[in-house]
């Protein structure tokens, strides 16, 4: 359900231009990629780090609401959190999958998130304060997610398409639960209005960090549009999103935090103040305020995980074992 | 393949009876047992399938891209395969 602007990955190449110039003429085809053709070196590459990040940001980001799976106000808010994680996980297989048709194998990619050298989305490095908080995850951090995912539907690395076609059906009820459990405690007590303000304020401004740096400082974003792998930029999706976004806060009476916030009539668009990219890198690179609970959570899950993968192996050889028994005794 | 890691398997799902079973995706399972409970965890949710076949991803005998020319070309210039390439008058009526 989320992906993010692609961080540090290498697209270089190394293949002749005759190959660079034929592949370049199916992606400009609109011809999908499927994973046993011939493709650029960076094409691999940069597909394998870029679904690899998607992943991890759908595994890591069951935990932020995980926490109040337990918590929930209701029977119903409840089943629904449930099912909206246990979608992600499902997202986070879909995309691994996916990522394992380029040959790079699920242990490979596990093992680079849990040693902290993957990258994931940096919205799940912020913690989950409040209950208001999953609904603003849902709204805003869902909503983001779905305006990035669309247009990755068409991209063309074909495993890639298919998979996020599945995610984007099955995300749309994410974000409308979020924004119901954000409209009835904007419509609630002064105290739970105030709860949805505040949680309101604490993530716009990491979701609008979701679309990653701005396309001046993006350093892949030109090759990634060129082999068709996005399909707009991350300020014509972040754009998107706040142009989305906004009446419908305004809609709930709840205000977004940012006093440049205004119509342009002339654009047609929403002006909005500066992100802190500090902020955003400093987050990246592990400085967020949950990044090292994260990787722990997820580390604690594999290691106590462990002893069920070996007891299914162990399980499955034995079935095997007594099967290939029966069937000698049958001969 | 090292011994202990969990092997790869493709999903294939029948939407409702009448229609074919569909490649989905894969998953990882120790088992054909564990590979269809995991495949209906992870590609049933709502409602999607009547019916889920599991194959080990191993087992797939697939063609070669680079063939594709060679094996797939060759029924492009027969033209007499299709109905359109033989005139009927229109007075036989629909045929």
């Amino acid at each position: 359900m989320y992906s993010q602007g692609l961080i540090g990955a290498d697209d270089s190449t190394e293949e002749t231009p005759e190959f660079l110039e034929a592949f370049q003429k199916r992606i400009d085809s609109e011809d999908k990629i499927e994973p046993n053709d011939a493709m650029p070196e960076g094409y691999r590459r940069t597909l394998i780090r870029m679904i690899g990040q998607h992943a991890h940001s759908e595994i890591v980001g069951m935990l932020p609401e995980g926490n109040w799976i337990t918590r929930a106000p209701t029977l119903k808010r409840k089943a629904a959190l449930l099912a909206k994680v246990q979608d992600e996980g499902g997202h986070g297989l879909y995309l691994y999958s996916a990522a394992e048709t380029l040959g790079v194998s699920r242990a490979q990619m596990t093992e680079e998130l849990l040693e902290g050298k993957a990258k994931y989305s940096s919205i799940f490095n912020y913690p989950t304060l409040t209950w208001a908080d999953i609904g603003a995850i849902g709204w805003l951090v869902d909503g983001a997610a779905i305006m990035n995912q669309i247009p990755l539907c068409r991209t063309s690395f074909g495993p890639y398409a298919r998979a996020m076609i599945r995610v984007c059906k099955e995300e749309s009820f994410h974000q409308r639960q979020g924004y119901e459990i954000m409209m009835v405690l904007a419509r609630g007590s002064e105290k739970q209005k105030a709860m949805a303000q505040d949680a309101l304020d604490r993530w716009w401004w990491p979701s609008l960090m979701m679309f990653g740096p701005h396309d001046s400082d993006s350093q892949h974003g030109d090759q990634s549009m060129r082999w068709k792998i996005k399909r707009f930029t991350n300020d014509e999706l972040r754009q998107k999103f706040v142009d989305a976004t906004v009446p419908q806060a305004e809609f709930i009476g709840l205000k977004m935090p940012d006093p440049d916030l205004k119509w342009n009539e002339e654009r047609g668009h929403y002006d909005f103040g500066p992100i802190d990219w500090d902020e955003f890198w400093r987050v990246v690179k592990g400085k967020g305020q949950m990044n090292r609970e994260r990787i722990k959570a997820r580390r604690k899950a594999w290691d106590e995980g462990a002893w069920v993968r070996e007891a299914a192996l162990a399980h499955a050889a034995k079935r095997r074992a007594r099967q290939e028994a029966n069937r000698q005794a049958a001969e | 393949m090292s011994t202990n890691e969990i092997p790869l398997w493709e999903v294939f799902i029948r939407p409702r009876n009448g229609l074919s079973h569909k490649h989905c995706g894969s998953i990882h399972a120790a088992d054909e047992v564990m590979a269809l409970q995991a495949a209906r965890d992870v590609y049933t949710r709502r409602g999607e399938g009547q019916s889920i076949w599991v194959v080990r991803s191993a087992d797939i005998v697939a063609s070669d891209p680079q063939d594709k020319d060679e094996l797939f070309e060759p029924t492009a210039d027969k033209v007499y395969r299709h109905p359109t390439f033989y005139d009927i008058p229109d007075e036989v009526g629909h045929m």
